[in-house]
């Protein structure tokens, strides 16, 4: 893990603690209080505060641990080089319980109590959505780490970008070409009956029957599901392929049930990582996906051909070649989504320095600078690899890996081109007035 | 009549102080108390039949998401403005709430509980179901520019906090006149002996129907309201979790007091937007301090204000 | 999959559901007919009984059977033992008073989550069962010639599923010896009678609550241990069974085991056999609407006596 020591990042308890001082007379009336939430000034020069709603509870926790490793680890190396414009980054976390109203409530609490310069960090959708339109309305730029379609499809607005991680859309779209050139052409879809699962349906299967192949059937499971052997009998017979995505605490119990259902004859099997993601895949049950496709945004394991920027990531953050925690083996990461936080954290930075950003004043300067990007090559600051940035749509494009499980270890075994995951855009956030 | 008129005097200055907060408060907490009153006007809903009418509801989300998915989806779909979206709102509130209290109402009790609860999960699940144009867990955005009402612009901080301040101002007034009414005073003659009121000779049936469609009918108002007021509209808010809120709100605040669910909202807010400054597992906490008043305000705030200090508190 | 095996295979799986289910329920159903309280910590107690049986199995190695067994024995007395200190510092302090123990149980149940949270994560994990054998199941088949046996596609269950329901079946009966036959069971059901008399005879009603409260929470805790090699143990996995067993018991009569043993199976079966004939959404649409209608029609549960 990295030396937590140096890490700038215990405003949060210094200012509660004073708080909670200071509003000895009753917890409820402090928080009233005008100026006590505030912030005195400590350092002579003033850091930039990027504002970080994080999952801590909720269903989101498991990936939000991980979103704060990656975090830490990144601005920890960030300010060792000098930070941003001379000036060093403070991370002000907040829990947003992976629920949008707590999400709005934190984006509020970053605009106007915590005086961050910038928010950051959000995965699940939903709190994606409730937090925007308060992002839009305080004019407080908003880098979600989502894999939403959201920010690409209009429906947020021009504070919200998504620089650091691709959208569900292009994802599942460049998976089409793959399973039907090398797994089958007759697909079952199982996928949780809510938005991200339906973004899967409705993609994947307009993708794949423009080249030729058939979704026999579609399954959506309810979320809160927690036994799934009854649904599988659904699966026609005549399979030639599994899709799987699940995502949530069950995930490992989906995978198992549905390798016991099948027993020895099962089809080709293909998976997005989110169904795994935080979860070993040397679990006892899970033998049988040996031989099976994942999608991962980013390979959980240390390839053959591993980059220099993947190790020096992956050493940074603290994750050994497993994909786990260096000092807990047991502790797997969000490997496929966390790079997120790192590459957006460094767009932040570089949009920070191409507008010579100064502070609130200058958040629209710094959304036009994000804007104005396109390419970014794979480098230490996007280790997941390279991109390509719509300045248009607010989200960014890039490879999609597919890994084969081989002897409980997921190898790469096709790349995606960039090429293969843009779609025509469907919004012009530019033409929006801030 | 003496009694109505004390009553009322004192919301409204309740409602004065609430605008004069605005003025002195800092930013955020004056967006703090924009939202709370809205959830406020959510409790005092729930109270009313909780309260007052001793109904333990249990599917209270219910009516709030109707409320909200009736604007949301009706600007969304149909595209109507803000103003006719509130109409949809609340003739939804309004139907869902007369159905269900019609169905509810044939139990009593923990079987009352229970069927508030299936409906509203189902009503969950049907959100769900119906992803196609609710976007199911996910949601969707109001776009700030369609949120404008009257010419008035909702998504600016003053015109948001007032337009909370009058959904809660009317929703005080009228609660207050509801329950110094003869209406009222039977309800909490129905919440004490059902079989005395009955005896006496009123409706109770229909008492209990009307309070059920009134609560309902302001729980959908706030529900509309927050979609409005914030721009978002998602299922999570007709979870179990946003039908137990309500009900903590109130009983932390004070059942069957006016003011209680106002207090306990506020109360509830910052419990937990201070403690989760000290913690990461703030609701532990929050968890720590419910149990403390249990144990040493069992009335709730305002409950335990009006017993020792104030007792012509409404 | 062709009808019959389909229904066959999610039968089985509700049977899994139900014996679980039914554990659960039993151990809520005892708190609230004797004490009279709705206890919403319950869940969290189940939640409690899967993170100590994944604790216990990882720092024993070894067989996964030796884990399993020692958290078996082990998981119901700590958390029973949780429930008792929980009685004892609040729940008797307000004198079981209905709404204020709703509240105080809700503080129990963000308390125990949240502190699962920080010591245990945020992860879902897994505990190995003691066996788990894919077991194929046949089918028949009319034919020309009379039956014949087949083995469909993906019919099949594991060893460790059916024991899960013997186990269920086996601990109901014993609960229920324990019940009727046993002096504290007897005493345990006078005070639920009577609560007053149980008083006036000497009957130490503070500690049959301690130990009712902490039975019930025990019985949660040993449904979570038979269930966690299936699903996995999670800090949030408490509120659906706290919320189906919460159903179970209103909709099999207050109080009532016998009432809530059916209602168990009933609830736990129909999410199966339903999910048969409607896509998954609509089949949870449809029976959480029976619930509620079979409520509509008789507010007292099943087996309840009607009060006035």
């Amino acid at each position: 893990m990295a030396d937590k020591k140096n890490s700038p990042v215990n405003v949060n308890r210094r200012t509660a603690l004073k708080t909670l001082a200071a509003g000895a007379g009753g917890v409820a009336a402090s928080g009233l209080l005008p100026g006590l939430g505030g912030y005195s000034q400590v350092h002579s020069a003033e850091p930039i505060k990027i504002g970080f709603q994080v999952h801590r509870t909720g269903i989101g926790a498991a990936y939000g641990r991980w979103y704060d490793r990656t975090t830490q680890a990144c601005v920890e190396k960030i300010n060792a080089a000098g930070g941003i414009n001379g000036r060093m980054i403070e991370i002000v976390a907040e829990d947003d319980g992976t629920d949008p109203k707590r999400g709005a409530e934190v984006v509020e609490k970053f605009a106007s109590q915590h005086n961050c310069d910038v928010s950051f960090g959000t995965l699940f959708s939903h709190v994606v959505y409730g937090s925007a339109p308060r992002a839009g309305e305080l004019k407080m730029p908003y880098f979600v780490v989502s894999e939403g379609h959201h920010v690409a499809s209009g429906a947020l607005n021009r504070y919200t970008l998504q620089p650091g991680i691709t959208d569900v859309k292009s994802q599942v779209e460049a998976m089409a070409p793959f399973i039907s050139e090398n797994l089958g052409k007759k697909v079952t879809m199982i996928f949780p009956d809510f938005a991200f699962g339906h973004d899967h349906r409705d993609y994947f299967s307009a993708a794949f029957e423009a080249r030729g192949g058939t979704i026999l059937e579609k399954i959506a499971i309810p979320p809160t599901e927690t036994s799934f052997t009854k649904y599988f009998p659904k699966i026609p017979r005549d399979t030639e392929v599994i899709y799987h995505v699940m995502v949530g605490p069950a995930v490992l119990t989906f995978v198992k049930e549905m390798g016991e259902f099948f027993g020895p004859s099962k089809p080709e099997i293909f998976g997005f990582i989110d169904s795994l993601e935080a979860v070993d895949i040397a679990s006892p049950g899970l033998e049988f996906l040996d031989g099976t496709y994942f999608w991962e945004g980013n390979p959980r394991y240390a390839q053959e051909e591993q980059s220099e920027f993947d190790t020096a990531y992956r050493e940074a953050v603290g994750v050994d070649e497993n994909g786990a925690s260096v000092s807990d083996a047991k502790d797997v990461s969000t490997y496929a989504h966390m790079f997120g936080c790192w590459e957006t954290l460094h767009i932040i930075k570089r949009g920070m320095e191409a507008a010579d950003y100064k502070g609130p004043a200058d958040r629209t300067k710094l959304i036009e600078a994000v804007e104005a990007m396109s390419d970014m090559p794979h480098s230490f600051e996007h280790p997941q690899g390279a991109k390509l940035f719509n300045g248009k749509t607010h989200q960014t494009f890039g490879h999609q890996y597919i890994s084969k499980v081989t002897d409980g270890k997921l190898v790469l075994a096709h790349t995606t081109s960039i090429e293969d995951t843009l779609y025509e855009d469907e919004v012009d956030y530019t033409a929006q007035s801030f | 009549m003496k009694d109505q008129l004390r009553t009322s005097l004192f919301h409204l200055l309740i409602i004065g102080l609430m605008a004069g907060l605005y003025f002195t408060l800092p930013e955020y907490h004056s967006g703090v108390l924009a939202r709370a009153m809205v959830l406020a006007v959510y409790a005092m809903g729930y109270n009313l039949l909780f309260g007052y009418t001793g109904l333990l509801s249990l599917g209270h989300a219910l009516f709030f998401a109707t409320g909200m998915y009736g604007l949301g989806l009706a600007m969304q779909h149909l595209d109507v403005g803000a103003s006719t979206g509130i109409v949809f709102g609340l003739i939804a509130a309004l139907v869902i709430s007369t159905v269900i209290g019609f169905l509810a109402l044939r139990t009593t009790g923990v079987a009352f509980m229970i069927v508030t609860l299936m409906f509203a999960q189902a009503g969950y699940l049907i959100i769900l179901w119906m992803g196609e144009y609710t976007r199911g867990d996910e949601g969707f955005a109001i776009q700030a520019s369609e949120r404008v009402l009257a010419g008035i612009d909702l998504s600016q901080p003053d015109n948001r906090y007032f337009a909370a301040l009058v959904l809660f101002g009317i929703s005080l007034l009228l609660i207050g006149w509801v329950v110094r009414s003869g209406f009222g005073k039977t309800l909490v003659a129905i919440r004490e002996n059902e079989e005395r009121a009955r005896m006496l000779g009123y409706n109770v049936h229909r008492h209990k129907w009307v309070a059920v469609i009134i609560s309902g009918v302001l729980s959908g108002a706030a529900g509309a309201a927050y979609a409005l007021l914030f721009g978002y509209v998602g299922a999570t808010f007709a979870t179990v979790q946003y039908s137990i809120f309500p009900l903590l709100y109130v009983l932390l605040g004070g059942a069957g007091t006016t003011l209680g669910p106002l207090v306990g909202t506020v109360f509830m807010y910052y419990l937990i937007d201070l403690s989760s400054q000290v913690t990461s597992a703030y609701l532990l906490i929050a968890g720590v301090a419910l149990i403390l008043l249990t144990l040493f305000a069992p009335q709730g705030i305002i409950g335990e204000l009006r017993k020792r200090v104030f007792p012509w508190l409404p | 999959m062709e009808f019959g095996p389909h229904f066959f295979l999610a039968s089985l799986e509700g049977a899994v559901n139900a014996a679980v289910l039914a554990l659960m329920a039993v151990g809520l159903s005892i708190v609230f007919g004797i004490m009279r309280v709705v206890n919403v910590a319950h869940g969290e107690f189940f939640m409690l009984g899967a993170v100590i049986a994944w604790w216990i199995s990882s720092l024993v190695g070894g067989h996964p059977a030796i884990g399993f067994v020692l958290a078996l024995l082990a998981a119901p007395l700590i958390v029973g033992a949780i429930a008792v200190a929980a009685d004892h510092f609040v729940l008797r302090r307000i004198n079981y008073d209905p709404e204020r123990t709703i509240v105080a149980t809700i503080g129990l149940l963000y308390v125990i989550q949240q502190t699962t949270l920080m010591t245990f994560g945020p992860e879902a994990r897994p505990v190995e069962a003691p066996f788990n054998t894919r077991l194929a199941l046949p089918w028949f088949e009319k034919t020309a010639d009379g039956f014949s046996m087949y083995w469909p596609w993906g019919l099949s269950t594991t060893s460790y599923k059916l024991a899960v329901i013997a186990a269920a079946v086996v601990i109901l009966i014993a609960l229920w010896l324990f019940m009727t036959r046993t002096k504290i069971g007897l005493i345990m059901r006078a005070t639920q009678l009577d609560r007053e008399m149980a008083l006036t005879h000497g009957i130490p009603v503070d500690r049959v609550y301690a130990m009712v409260f902490g039975l019930g929470a025990g019985i949660a805790a040993l449904a979570a241990v038979l269930i966690v090699p299936i699903q996995q143990a999670h800090y949030l996995m408490g509120g659906d069974p706290l919320l189906l067993s919460f159903i179970v018991v209103i909709i099999g009569g207050l109080g009532s085991i016998p009432g809530t043993i059916i209602a168990a199976l009933l609830i736990g079966m129909s999410d199966g056999i339903i999910s048969v004939f409607f896509s998954p959404t609509v089949a949870k649409i449809i029976a959480t609407l029976l619930v509620a209608f079979v409520l509509i029609f008789r507010p007292q549960g099943l087996l309840g006596k009607r009060i006035a």
